[in-house]
């Protein structure tokens, strides 16, 4: 049919010959695509943006309703007064409000950062490179856990945690958050060091390293990009988790960031203010998407080896 | 010396067993944090699932009687039906728009890496983040949809978007899609990439048009990545709870309450603990099916 129409439309501008009128239709659908491009582009950008652009209006242009388009000077009022909400704002309390809160953000995302590499480079290490007795079954129970959503497991993980007087902790949650990332971390770092020419070890071993003193010195080197691709996935899931930390923290002060705006969303402490809670989206952002834009080739590579292939 | 050192460990038997045990060990901590996070949780749900549990005091054994309640818990069935409508609703177009960025970024012409990292940037802002900036956007005083709409002459007064169940739908579906479309470009991209352009190349000389090769070139051979998209995108739906949490709260008139957000309310509102560990294990059920289905696609590639 398209053959069809393409010859009829050769036979009318015969004065072109085939290959120019080939290489113009080449050129027309590569300008149509980047039309469609910065269009598509432009929408799905203008959130983003248009919450940045409020998050810097002075607090009562962000407030105006129906909204205006352009701040009207650049003001941060929205980001200082995101430091009054909370408990920040009674007497006789020296918190800061949302500063706690990326500040508990960012000691649950650390914390499991650095239990998600620890765990997972020794565990991936282990079955990539020993054989004992049970290997294979072990390897297949951590990556069977792929299939149970957590959500399914968070009412006995509340009570354990409970039991366990961690509840309301940040260590408590961060234990969990470790955990959700382990199938997912093991898999990877196990095909990393598979993928490790083996004679390289050999050598190491026949000059009389010790196993972790080569795994140390040696091999973490070699599976690096791996461990950012482990370390990345780890900070961006805890960073942005809203149910286990919804259910987890219960004391104010423990909230972590997403808790906290949701409260601020849901007017507990007065009327919404919007134009703080888009600074608070603001501030939620920006870590996730540095991380993601300046490492990028980690980010994908993890979202290849354990997304598609798992 | 070191060869002799080495020779002298090689013939050690037990330099064997030592590294046996040095495996085991590297493997323990991972597999003590599996176990005891993940399979002892989902063993005690069902146990609790068993019993009738409050956050305080005594639980005692009933039997299934749990699941048998859920056949008269009209909010469940409703969660339920409401869960499956959002998932029908919002898979279709999060795959087509998927397939049609993933289309457009397929070569690599010149700023094409840009375009890819704008569209899949929302993948890594969290659900519930961008809930709450959608729902800024939504609202009917300072939200920027209404203003735009307004001004186009489309509606006549501000609208409620999330105030009413079928519009609410609606734009959460929007949201969502936004927030998740680039994961699926991303996948769809990686299946199209992997087809060899020789094969479009002879199937132009045969003035096979563009739609031609789509219907038998593209989709036959991307019919895996198809279907792993497709499961993965109905995984997250059926899992549903940020959204509806954030942007609607459940309402208006509870007609936005998913599976996840009623086994939330039941299990850490009303403490009712017992009874949300056997919803919990209906949607494990649901769950293992799905992802059954996706380790069967992803299988068909090796045979």
């Amino acid at each position: 049919m398209s053959a069809a129409s393409l010859r009829s439309g050769r036979d009318r501008e015969s004065r072109h010959t085939p290959q120019e009128m080939r290489r113009l239709q080449r050129r027309l659908v590569l300008t149509l695509r980047y039309v469609l491009l910065v269009l598509l582009a432009c929408l799905f950008l203008f959130p983003i943006l248009w919450s940045f652009l409020n998050s810097i209006k002075l607090p009562s242009e962000a407030m105006a309703a129906p909204p205006t388009f352009l701040p009207s000077r650049v003001a941060f009022d929205n980001y200082l007064k995101l430091t009054t909400f909370g408990r920040a704002g009674q007497e006789g309390q020296d918190e800061l409000g949302v500063v706690q809160h990326v500040v508990n953000s960012t000691v649950v995302a650390l914390m499991t950062v650095v239990g998600s590499i620890v765990l997972s480079t020794l565990g991936g290490y282990g079955f990539a490179r020993f054989n004992f007795p049970g290997r294979n079954l072990l390897f297949i129970m951590v990556l069977s856990t792929l299939m149970i959503p957590f959500q399914s497991i968070l009412i006995p993980l509340f009570v354990m945690i409970v039991q366990i007087d961690l509840h309301d902790t940040l260590f408590g949650l961060a234990l969990v958050y470790i955990t959700f990332q382990l199938p997912f971390g093991v898999f990877l770092m196990r095909n990393s060091f598979l993928a490790v020419p083996q004679e390289l070890e050999e050598s190491a071993l026949l000059d009389g390293c010790s196993s972790l003193g080569l795994l140390y010195r040696l091999m973490l080197r070699l599976v690096l990009p791996g461990i950012v691709t482990v370390a990345i996935y780890a900070f961006i899931n805890s960073w942005n988790e809203f149910l286990a930390a919804l259910i987890f923290m219960s004391d104010q002060d423990n909230f972590t960031l997403p808790i906290f705006l949701t409260m601020i969303r849901s007017g507990l402490w007065g009327t919404v203010d919007w134009g703080a809670l888009q600074a608070g989206v603001i501030v939620s952002i920006i870590p996730c998407l540095g991380i993601f834009l300046l490492l990028q080739r980690y980010y994908m590579d993890g979202l290849m080896g354990g997304a598609v292939k798992s | 010396m070191t060869t002799r050192q080495a020779t002298l460990r090689l013939w050690d038997p037990t330099w064997e067993q030592r590294r046996k045990l040095t495996g085991f060990l590297f493997v323990l901590p991972a597999v003590v944090f599996v176990v005891v996070f993940f399979i002892v949780p989902l063993a005690l749900t069902f146990f609790m699932s068993l019993h009738d549990w409050p956050l305080f005091g005594d639980h005692h054994f009933t039997g299934f009687s749990n699941y048998t309640d859920l056949r008269d818990d009209r909010q469940f069935i409703k969660s339920l039906n409401f869960t499956f409508r959002y998932t029908l609703l919002i898979t279709p177009p999060i795959f087509i728009l998927g397939f049609i960025l993933a289309s457009l970024v397929r070569h690599n012409i010149r700023f094409i890496g840009i375009f890819r990292t704008i569209f899949f940037m929302p993948v890594v802002i969290g659900l519930g983040v961008s809930s709450l900036l959608w729902v800024w956007l939504l609202d009917d005083r300072v939200g920027i949809f209404n203003k735009i709409l307004l001004d186009l002459n489309l509606i006549d007064r501000a609208q409620l978007f999330l105030g009413r169940p079928n519009t609410a739908m609606n734009v959460i579906v929007l949201s969502v899609m936004w927030k998740t479309v680039g994961f699926t470009m991303i996948l769809l991209l990686a299946g199209l990439q992997a087809i060899p352009d020789e094969l479009y190349e002879s199937a132009e000389v045969d003035g096979a048009g563009y739609f031609r090769k789509l219907y038998y070139i593209t989709l036959p051979l991307m019919r895996r990545t198809i279907a792993l998209a497709l499961i993965l995108s109905v995984i997250g739906s059926v899992l549903a709870f940020d959204q509806f949490y954030i942007m609607t709260r459940g309402g208006p008139r509870n007609s936005t309450i998913s599976i996840v957000y009623w086994i939330f309310n039941n299990s850490f509102t009303y403490f009712k603990m017992g009874y949300g560990s056997a919803m919990s294990i209906v949607l494990l059920v649901i769950l293992v099916a799905l992802t059954g289905a996706q380790l069967y696609v992803l299988r068909e590639k090796s045979g």
